[in-house]
């Protein structure tokens, strides 16, 4: 496959939609009000910090104050933003295990979302969760997922929830263009479209599921149209640009409010490997060339300083801030105390149950019986 | 007190707590409108309706997911799940979502989720229906795996099932629904994670669970009867927690233990229960302990063969009786039986 191919968001086809270019968005922002324009330089803002925090977090890794498995939203920073705008407080988000954007754009302390990485006991699920298992409750977001599709079920559920209770809250989960081959992706949509659920899936397509492309995965490779199999409104979106991605999000947002459920597909970039260790040697130097080229943070800034909303000095100053932010995270993280091994079996169940198991390794079931008395003195 | 079968119990159980609690609902296939595969839930869909009562796609992977999620938020869903066998289409969401869940997260998120399933073989359903699983879950911390043996148990079980902050998986058993027995009229949940001594004795132990606990009382009663045995009989109701406590006590006390159990012998839920005596009774014990288990095949359909693999109540009077004879400790008349 040409990078060409790949590096292209498929032209629309009759009857679906397609939306907004980095032009449109453009044309949109020349026309809007100020709203509008602090919206984009906040998106811009958030964006750079995502990309320097994910950047501490890979160096982090290597100095291995960081463990397991560790993957980065870089590359995708514009879809995270955009997506994230639309939601409201009250709506809740599952993701799957790349969500450490989702995560800080979602309004969760940075210093935690750290902690998180480093094992520590302020990290945001106290360090039971590490980089893929992020959660929490008061910003409604519950839980990256590592299992692929893993969440989508979960997130299927917490809409039957809302539509159980009858409040004015959504769902948004989002996926990885893999993961939309996996049984629970479409057991799930058949469910929430029968059912009525509000609920927004959001597959971000960065064409790569780890090493697999999408043509070489899935046979209906423009995933959004996977939605019509469940008669569900369904939308591909450029990535790249954090506006469109927002307006589409809030289209499908407004799509799930009122009761149906709704497929979206964001196209990104992913700029480094399926995650930190992982040197992605597997795609051309063209190709990456082209990824690179196609950076959302170079694009937007770009556009921000050309149509006048920031200037080179103001974008300095957002990239400094933003280092400045994902350096303390990275301090407050490493002082952080490891949680404590007396807490071992704190989480094991919610309600408390005679006999659970309290053993370390090699401890006996029972007591063995004291060595008789006669025997010990012979 | 009334009697009445395990089916009946379990079907005024889920009714009376959907009546206590309007968090508490039911999914699964063919729940509502036919009436449950095993009629638990006959005429719930018309009293409760649609919304409480829900009948799913056959996608069990999908609607227990969900049910999952929607105990996170705070509701209390009672899934069927019309086999053990098929919970395996299941198992990502139960094993690595449920079960995992409270911890991965640091204990923000509780599931109070009940799986209701039935095991049991002995029903001519053949390899992939007959299975009995429920060691997968066991198996698993961050679950409880409940199996009652009896009306009453399944009643107070299913109570404390439902009002419990974690996934729980409910044992039923296809050849139990039928069975009778004495059931209070008052609510009272059962606790978790214990075992029931159900005959007092001081021969041998005999352990089981689910059909076995029913089966255990059956040849107690006979070989008092036939061999003057005094037969101590424990239900572990419970597989997760485990209660090794009552059984180590027990062993104590007889010196021998049969454990019978209706699933495969390698790596079995009798395993377990032969380490836990080996462990905690390994000085009081007059004779190894036996297990008596499924044959290790795919469960053949036809007949006689599917009745040659199922532990019978012969084999498990034969295990008793040489385990009984390899220390001299046979009461009745030698030469009498094998």
């Amino acid at each position: 496959m040409s990078t060409g191919q790949r590096t292209t968001v498929a032209p629309p086809k009759p009857g679906a939609h397609q939306t907004n270019t980095l032009a449109v968005a453009a044309e949109h922002l020349a026309s809007t009000d100020t709203a509008a324009e602090k919206r984009s330089t906040d998106f811009y803002r958030q964006m750079v910090f995502i990309r320097r925090f994910e950047e501490r977090a890979a160096r982090a890794y290597t100095q291995a104050l960081i463990g397991g498995y560790c993957h980065l939203n870089l590359g995708e920073e514009a879809a995270v933003v955009g997506l994230m705008a639309a939601l409201r407080p009250t709506d809740y988000l599952f993701t799957n295990y790349r969500e450490h954007g989702y995560a800080l754009t979602r309004g969760i302390d940075p210093n935690r979302v750290m902690a998180e990485l480093f094992g520590r006991s302020d990290g945001v699920s106290k360090g039971w969760g590490g980089s893929m298992h992020m959660f929490d409750l008061e910003k409604r977001m519950l839980g990256g997922y590592g299992i692929v599709g893993g969440q989508i079920p979960l997130a299927t559920g917490a809409a039957l929830a809302i539509d159980y209770r009858g409040v004015d809250e959504i769902v948004m989960c989002t996926m990885g263009d893999g993961t939309t081959n996996i049984g629970a992706f479409h057991e799930s949509l058949n469910i929430a479209a029968l059912w009525d659920l509000p609920i927004v899936y959001v597959v971000i397509n960065n064409r790569l599921g780890m090493a697999t492309t999408v043509d070489k995965s899935s046979a209906e490779p423009e995933l959004y149209k996977r939605a019509s199999s469940y008669r569900m409104a369904a939308e591909r979106v450029d990535g790249l640009d954090p506006v469109a991605v927002f307006e589409a999000a809030q289209r499908a947002a407004a799509t799930a409010r009122s009761g149906k459920p709704f497929l979206l597909e964001v196209m990104t970039e992913r700029l480094r490997g399926h995650s930190v260790v992982d040197p992605g040697k597997y795609r051309g130097a063209e190709e990456i060339a082209l990824t690179q080229e196609r950076d959302p943070l170079v694009t937007f800034a770009a556009h921000l300083v050309d149509t006048g909303l920031l200037t080179e000095h103001e974008i300095t100053a957002i990239n400094d801030d933003a280092v400045s932010r994902a350096t303390a995270a990275a301090v407050f993280a490493e002082a952080s105390p490891f949680p404590d091994v007396s807490t071992l079996f704190d989480y094991t169940y919610a309600t408390p149950v005679a006999n659970d198991s309290h053993r370390l390794p090699g401890q006996p079931l029972f007591e063995p019986a004291p060595f008789p008395e006669q025997e010990a003195t012979r | 007190m009334s009697i009445m079968t395990y089916r009946q119990a379990l079907h005024d159980t889920l009714r009376s707590e959907m009546h206590r609690d309007p968090d508490v609902f039911l999914m699964g296939e063919e729940i509502g409108l036919f009436d449950g595969a095993y009629k638990i839930t006959a005429g719930m869909l018309d009293e409760f309706g649609e919304k409480r009562v829900r009948d799913t796609a056959i996608a069990e992977e999908g609607f227990t997911g969900a049910a999952i999620g929607a105990a996170m938020l705070g509701l209390r869903p009672v899934v069927e799940i019309m086999t053990i066998n098929f919970s395996l289409l299941a198992l990502d969401q139960i094993v690595n979502h449920a079960a995992k869940i409270y911890g991965m997260f640091g204990g923000q998120a509780r599931v109070p989720l009940v799986i209701r399933t039935p095991g049991g073989g002995g029903q001519q359903l053949g390899a992939t229906h007959s299975q009995n699983i429920e060691l997968f879950y066991a198996f698993v911390p961050g679950m409880k795996v409940l199996a009652p043996s009896t009306p009453a148990d399944a009643k107070s079980m299913m109570l404390a099932a439902i009002r419990d902050d974690d996934p729980v998986l409910f044992l039923e058993n296809l050849s139990l629904y039928n069975t009778k027995g004495e059931v209070p009229d008052d609510d009272i949940p059962a606790e978790i994670g214990k075992a029931a001594v159900t005959r007092r004795g001081s021969d041998i132990t005999l352990i089981g669970y689910s059909r076995m606990a029913y089966v255990a009382a059956q040849v107690a009663e006979q070989l008092a009867e036939s061999d003057w045995l005094d037969i101590e009989v424990i239900d572990l109701r419970s597989l997760r927690p485990l209660d090794r406590e009552t059984i180590v006590e027990s062993v104590k006390k007889t010196h021998a233990a049969v454990i019978i159990e209706d699933d495969w012998l390698t790596y079995g839920i009798g395993a377990e229960i032969a380490a836990t005596i080996s462990d905690g009774a390994f000085d009081y014990l007059d004779a190894p302990v036996r297990r008596v288990a499924m044959a290790e095949v795919p469960m053949p359909y036809s007949k006689p063969l599917e009745t040659a693999a199922l532990p019978s109540t012969d084999d498990v009077i034969h295990a008793i009786r040489q385990t009984l004879d390899a220390v001299g400790r046979r009461r009745y008349p030698m030469g009498e039986k094998s």
